[in-house]
């Protein structure tokens, strides 16, 4: 038997079966002895203009759902929908509701479908929708710049410092940079949790987790074989990239949260805040110069790394003041938190082959405590 | 479900509706329509951008079905029963209700599992005279135990408290119908309360023997559905499905005498209402007392509770009538009565 006939009969097998029991298996006896399950999830409700809003649905259900009615706080309203209202499994549909709705105040959408069940979304906070036009491009970008750009860029300043201090301190700046980003990982492997939760059921989205924490390390590693390293040992300037990277994808999620809760009026974005963005975020800068403490970098490779780690928060924050979805948000914070778990074990090891003392010695624990600590009080700022 | 008709918002229904009545009265449409020419009514289709919403926004979409249950039909049918005498020369009355289950439309697109009285939710309006003997065939096609218990006077072993029929059983119900007045019937079978929320009830018109002043008569059986199971009503309507008389407006005449025959069996919430815009209405609770009780406008009903209403239009046009709860109302329980000239 040719090998490849091995590898294909068990698939080939499977194929059949499934198309038997679509056809004629035991399928109608399941649909008999179990009520319709629908599922409807609300991904965002916008309001383009005063008295209309517009809700994105999706069906993350086993089966077709049927959108009958609508209601508005609680009294039907009329509306449009872009398309049929029966929504077959994993398809969306955006629902037009001419509805006047309270500036500052809550509001919830409910659908109810053909069997009577209904579905929910809410508007924590009327405002608004930002429409793609030159104003918001502007104002998010502008976000993305002082919440993420800027502050890496400053960061990137204590190159100088980091080169003149002792190796002693060169350890404790290490250790620092490893402990900010312990933290920031932890906080996007949370938000990527929390926000899996909104994801629609079909679409996994604690499955979806695991698969940017556990795929984006395994790809790194793969592409650093690849690029001929021995043991796929790392230059400071490859690990001060990998760094960026990773703060960089962390800060793509924070930009989608940010533009998010912008976009949905849930924060605004005083003074206050933006100055806890700039404090928060430039210790990401300081944790890209540190492993080049003993390098002479190239201004232009200084240049890239900042951007790589800052200006992915403006796209961020467009992507998630223009169309905000549960499923990327978690898929952008899971990849973010799978590369900075990666940059960390880069930083140990390259503290394993030069630190005096390993990680346990009191001055680097100091360091890599203080790292969290910095992170906690800053974070303090943000926390909207 | 690709009707693309029935996805643009369907606003113009009840104004096409009214703009033709209009036209065919001396109503006119300054007159009529002025309660109507709200902004928005006239671009149906068009753009939603609008700060104010109207009566018309607030609304359910789509139609029923072909072939379901009528409430405009409904409103006005009384069920009189077989009639014959017995040899005492008393009047005879039999009727037979059916239990069975079946799905009813209670908004447009949105289906309920109900359980029926023969196949509708509220069940036949049973009519009779005071004094009349009444025989009620009972038979259960449904799929759990039930009963009728009617509201009046009747002998214990009559009363469907303790007698729940089996299903595949029946049970013959016969007493004579008093007092005068609204009555109602209903399952009492237990669990009691999803028996009665699931749609087996009726009004039960017992008719004085010298009766009543003619007049336009109506039933109105309010009534709530719970579609998602929740414990609240998603759905509240009179005769069950939302916001149908405000799409089919209720025609009467000014200066006609309209009797309305309102009884509460909301489940769910502890009270329920009526109130008409416009006019105010001779309240008779219970309706076993021929005097007045009071001269209102809002009436407000505990579940079982009823009342018959009379009132007489001086001013044509449309008039809404809807529960005071105005969430009631928002999410169906609202109608209209389109007063037309009399006839010359």
């Amino acid at each position: 038997m040719p090998l490849w006939f091995k590898g294909l009969a068990p698939l080939v097998l499977l194929a059949v079966l499934v198309t038997l029991f679509l056809r004629v298996g035991p399928v109608g006896v399941f649909r008999q002895s179990f009520p319709p399950v629908e599922q409807l999830t609300v991904e965002r409700i916008r309001l383009p203009e005063h008295g209309v809003m517009e809700v994105r649905v999706v069906n993350g259900g086993p089966e077709a759902v049927t959108v009958a009615q609508v209601m508005v706080d609680d009294a039907n309203w009329v509306h449009r929908v872009n398309g049929s209202r029966t929504l077959e499994r994993l398809e969306r549909r955006t629902i037009t509701i001419p509805y006047p709705w309270v500036e500052g105040e809550p509001h919830t959408v409910a659908l109810v479908t053909s069997t009577g069940l209904t579905f929910s979304g809410e508007v924590p906070v009327a405002t608004l929708s930002p429409a793609v036009d030159a104003r918001y491009l502007t104002t998010f970008a502008l976000l993305g710049v002082y919440a993420g750009v800027i502050p890496v860029f400053i960061g990137l300043l204590w190159l100088p410092f980091v080169r003149a201090v002792s190796r002693r301190w060169i350890d404790f700046f290490l250790s620092l940079t490893m402990g900010l980003l312990v933290f920031l990982g932890v906080d996007a492997l949370v938000e990527a949790a929390e926000t899996s939760a909104l994801v629609a059921g079909a679409f996994q989205g604690s499955s979806l987790v695991l698969l940017g924490l556990l795929g984006t390390p395994l790809i790194l590693a793969a592409l650093g074989h690849w690029r001929g390293g021995q043991r796929g040992e790392r230059t400071p300037l490859q690990v001060a990239a990998l760094i960026a990277l990773g703060i960089g994808l962390h800060n793509l999620g924070e930009g989608l949260a940010i533009g998010t809760s912008y976009a949905t009026g849930e924060i605004a974005l005083g003074t206050f805040l933006v100055i806890g963005f700039l404090l928060h975020n430039t210790t990401e800068g300081l944790g890209i110069v540190t492993p080049l403490a003993d390098q002479r970098p190239r201004l232009r490779s200084l240049i890239l790394l900042g951007a790589l780690a800052g200006v992915p928060t403006v796209i961020g924050a467009w992507i998630g003041g223009f169309t905000y979805s549960p499923l990327w948000t978690t898929l952008f914070f899971a990849i973010g938190a799978g590369a900075i778990a990666t940059v960390v074990y880069e930083l140990w090891r390259l503290f394993a082959r030069r630190a005096t003392g390993g990680l346990t010695a009191p001055l680097n624990v100091a360091g890599f405590i203080f790292g969290m600590v910095i992170m906690y009080a800053t974070g303090l700022l943000v926390t909207a | 479900m690709a009707r693309k008709k029935d996805e643009i918002l369907d606003r113009s229904l009840t104004r096409r509706d009214l703009l033709r009545v209009g036209a065919l009265g001396t109503v006119g449409l300054a007159a009529g329509g002025s309660v109507l020419a709200l902004p928005g009514l006239g671009q149906s289709s068009a753009g939603p951008a609008q700060d104010h919403a109207t009566h018309h926004d607030m609304m359910t979409v789509g139609k029923l079905a072909p072939g379901s249950f009528d409430p405009s039909a409904f409103l006005t049918h009384f069920d009189t029963g077989k009639v014959s005498r017995l040899p005492s020369g008393q009047v005879l009355r039999e009727f037979e209700l059916v239990a069975e289950d079946r799905e009813i439309e209670v908004a447009p697109g949105v289906f309920f599992p109900a359980w029926t009285y023969n196949g509708q939710v509220p069940g036949p309006t049973i009519r009779c005279t005071e004094g009349d003997r009444l025989r009620v065939r009972f038979v259960n096609k449904g799929s759990h135990s039930h009963s009728i218990h009617f509201h009046g006077i009747h002998p214990s072993g009559m009363d469907g408290a303790f007698e729940p029929v089996r299903r595949g059983e029946s049970f013959v119900y016969e007493f004579d119908a008093e007092p005068f007045g609204l009555h109602l019937y209903h399952c009492h079978t237990v669990p009691i309360k999803r028996h009665i929320h699931k749609g087996l009830y009726g009004a039960f018109i017992i008719d004085p023997k010298q009766g009543r002043p003619p007049a336009r008569e109506m039933v109105m059986v309010m009534n709530g559905f719970d579609t998602n199971l929740d414990g609240e009503n998603e759905v509240y309507a009179v005769n069950t499905v939302a916001f149908h008389y405000q799409k089919y407006p209720i025609r009467v005449r000014q200066g006609e005498l309209v009797r309305v025959y309102v009884v509460n069996v909301t489940e769910f919430d502890l009270l329920n209402s009526f109130h008409i815009h416009g006019n105010l209405f001779r309240l008779y609770r219970t309706g076993t007392d021929l005097t007045r009780y009071e001269w209102t406008d809002v009436v407000a009903m505990c579940q079982g509770e009823r009342a018959v209403l009379e009132f007489t239009y001086k001013h044509p046009g449309p008039f809404m009538f809807h529960a005071h709860q105005s969430e009631f109302a928002e999410l169906g329980w609202s109608g209209i009565f389109l007063v037309e000239a009399p006839l010359v």
